[in-house]
């Protein structure tokens, strides 16, 4: 098996033994990235020179016994919206092309702790504002299994890198299913946390109450040992909680005998793609055959948190992005006699039309007259989804959705209708909306080879019931060994 | 509800963003579709329903005040457009 095929608990284990060095990881993922990226189009800033330099260090500093931890020296790539010291953070937007931040963010921090190697900043929708990766301003991110369709969004970039074994593993940003619909439609494991789970510090803040940084992985395993090294309370973010340390990969019993998954029949209703809906009732039927009890109920919640969704953070993101003005960082207008002119002009020309739209959408909403029409109304209906989901939680252990009502769709199909473009996020919002963790997890393809992603979600902190049940579908399908990318023309 | 091609011009106008004539339209159109969307949450049922700010129940979190330096003024400033004498550099305002 190629190196870039392993997954990265594989690659520990390899390191271990020493069969592998972490200089012949690494280049092996440089090369992959020289062959891939000219189809896939996943980076927007690669650091294969630095990544090599770094794993000539690790390897000298873990023959000296100065760096003991495992997962040293094994690669990862970051979703462009994480701030990395002396790397550029773009956010794939023309407003932020030159960023370099002064700083790391505290995922990033993490993962230099562990000493694994950076190999670039990932492509994504401008601002993480998309659902297919082509709102970016620099590139149009393709799907590993068929190069003329979407890989998602907005972690297009990292969920397209790790399903083309151009990264080992990556970290995206979930603020309506940014993690888990690109995950889906890529055919990799995506899991954003608990709100809370994970410092947002350092992330550039689209929708503040909704954000989530989450690990895209190529397995189960990989996602719970990821999820180790990001968790945990940080005081530069005041939303972040604390909670106890634990290790995740500890959960994945590859059991879930009495685990009690509730079906919200809603969610496999109209507007959900009929081979979709099938692949979806077979894992279900699988997971009964695994001993766990499954029960339809009703969650009738879907387009009230998805119309929601759009007001909260369309409203979070006018405010958030009210930052950029063009005086102490990113673009500036060449065309200015005033102050007045440096922030308008600056703004226009340095935002695209999407971000622009959503800010739009946001002033409006919270603007007089209309504030309680959408802004109060959609925080109210905050309140109902929580509700709902703790009614169900009281009788379930998780709940099961598909994670998008459709595969990957053509490229250009949507980008230019926002609203068809919004539909594709319907399965997912309503976790962020609550907060609740949700993995994605691959349980088929349809008959054009596309995979299909499941959603579990899990009570607040119950991350390991969902890892746990996804590890098991896993082992149960063997989803990686059947189907793997086929970078179709 | 109706949005009027004044009323999106004064959003732009509040949002500090420039709308060309021809954008007026497209946006004013994107707009309207999304808001006809949107205000299904009117019929949602939340009579009663406290409003929900934040996803997680923290509130009023507090740390000390203390002081500490943020070495790196150089490495703020190179993102600065201009700067001067280490100060970002913009248009006389009075």
């Amino acid at each position: 098996m190629e190196i870039t095929e392993l997954t990265v608990h594989e690659l520990k284990e390899k390191l271990n033994k020493k069969e592998l060095t972490v200089t012949e990881i690494t280049k092996a993922y440089i090369d992959r990235i020289n062959e891939k990226e000219k189809d896939v189009q996943a980076f927007v800033t690669t650091l294969t020179d630095e990544a090599l330099e770094k794993a000539k260090t690790i390897e000298e500093d873990k023959k000296t016994g100065k760096i003991q931890n495992e997962l040293a020296g094994i690669p990862i790539g970051i979703k462009d919206n994480m701030c990395t010291k002396g790397v550029k953070t773009t956010c794939s937007s023309k407003m932020l092309e030159n960023f370099v931040s002064p700083y790391d963010a505290t995922v990033v921090e993490k993962v230099n702790n562990e000493n694994l190697i950076n190999l670039g900043k990932l492509n994504m929708d401008e601002f993480a504002m998309g659902a297919s990766t082509e709102y970016s301003y620099f590139k149009k991110t393709k799907n590993p299994w068929n190069l003329n369709k979407v890989p998602g969004g907005s972690s297009g970039g990292s969920a397209a890198a790790v399903a083309a074994n151009m990264v080992p593993w990556a970290l995206g940003s979930d603020t309506g299913g940014s993690i888990r619909q690109p995950s889906a439609f890529c055919g990799v494991v995506g899991l954003k946390p608990t709100y809370g789970l994970v410092s947002r510090y350092g992330l550039v803040a689209f929708a503040s109450s909704l954000d989530q940084i989450g690990p895209i992985t190529k397995d189960v395993e990989d996602s719970a040992i990821l999820l180790n090294i990001i968790a945990g309370h940080d005081e530069k973010d005041t939303t972040s909680i604390k909670t106890e340390k634990k290790d995740y990969t500890k959960c994945l019993k590859n059991d879930v005998k009495g685990l009690k998954i509730g079906i919200p029949k809603e969610y496999f209703g109209e507007g959900i793609n009929a081979e979709v809906k099938q692949e979806l009732e077979k894992a279900i039927k699988k997971y009964e055959e695994l001993g766990a009890v499954v029960e339809e109920f009703s969650l009738d919640i879907a387009e009230y948190a998805l119309a929601t969704y759009y007001i909260i953070a369309c409203a979070e993101a006018s405010s958030n992005l009210g930052r950029f003005d063009g005086i102490r960082y990113g673009y500036r207008t060449k065309n200015y006699s005033n102050l007045k002119d440096i922030y308008r002009n600056s703004r226009s020309e340095g935002f695209g039309a999407e971000v622009k739209r959503r800010i739009i959408l946001g002033t409006y909403v919270l603007s007089s007259g209309y504030y309680d029409a959408y802004y109060k109304k959609a925080q109210q209906v905050r309140t109902l989804v929580k509700k709902e989901f703790a009614k169900a939680f009281e009788k379930y252990d998780i709940i099961l959705t598909p994670t998008s009502p459709t595969v990957a769709f053509d490229l250009n199909a949507r980008s230019s209708n926002p609203l068809e473009m919004y539909l594709a996020d319907i399965c997912t919002v309503s976790v962020n909306i609550a907060g609740l963790p949700g993995i994605s997890i691959p349980c088929g393809v349809d008959s054009e080879g596309m995979p299909i992603g499941m959603q579990l979600i899990g009570n607040y902190f119950e991350e390991e019931k969902i890892l746990n049940a996804a590890y098991t579908f896993e082992k149960a399908i063997n989803f990686r060994e059947k189907y793997k990318p086929e970078y179709k023309k | 509800m109706e949005v009027s091609r004044d009323e999106i011009k004064h959003i732009a106008k509040l949002a500090n963003l420039n709308l060309a004539e021809e954008e007026v339209d497209t946006y004013l159109l994107h707009l309207q579709d999304i808001l006809n969307f949107a205000n299904i949450v009117n019929n949602a049922p939340v009579e009663g329903l406290e409003e929900t700010i934040g996803a997680n129940d923290n509130y009023n979190v507090f740390r000390k005040d203390e002081i500490k330096n943020f070495g790196e003024r150089e490495l703020l400033l190179q993102n600065a457009p201009e700067q001067e004498e280490g100060m970002f550099r913009i248009p006389k305002v009075i």
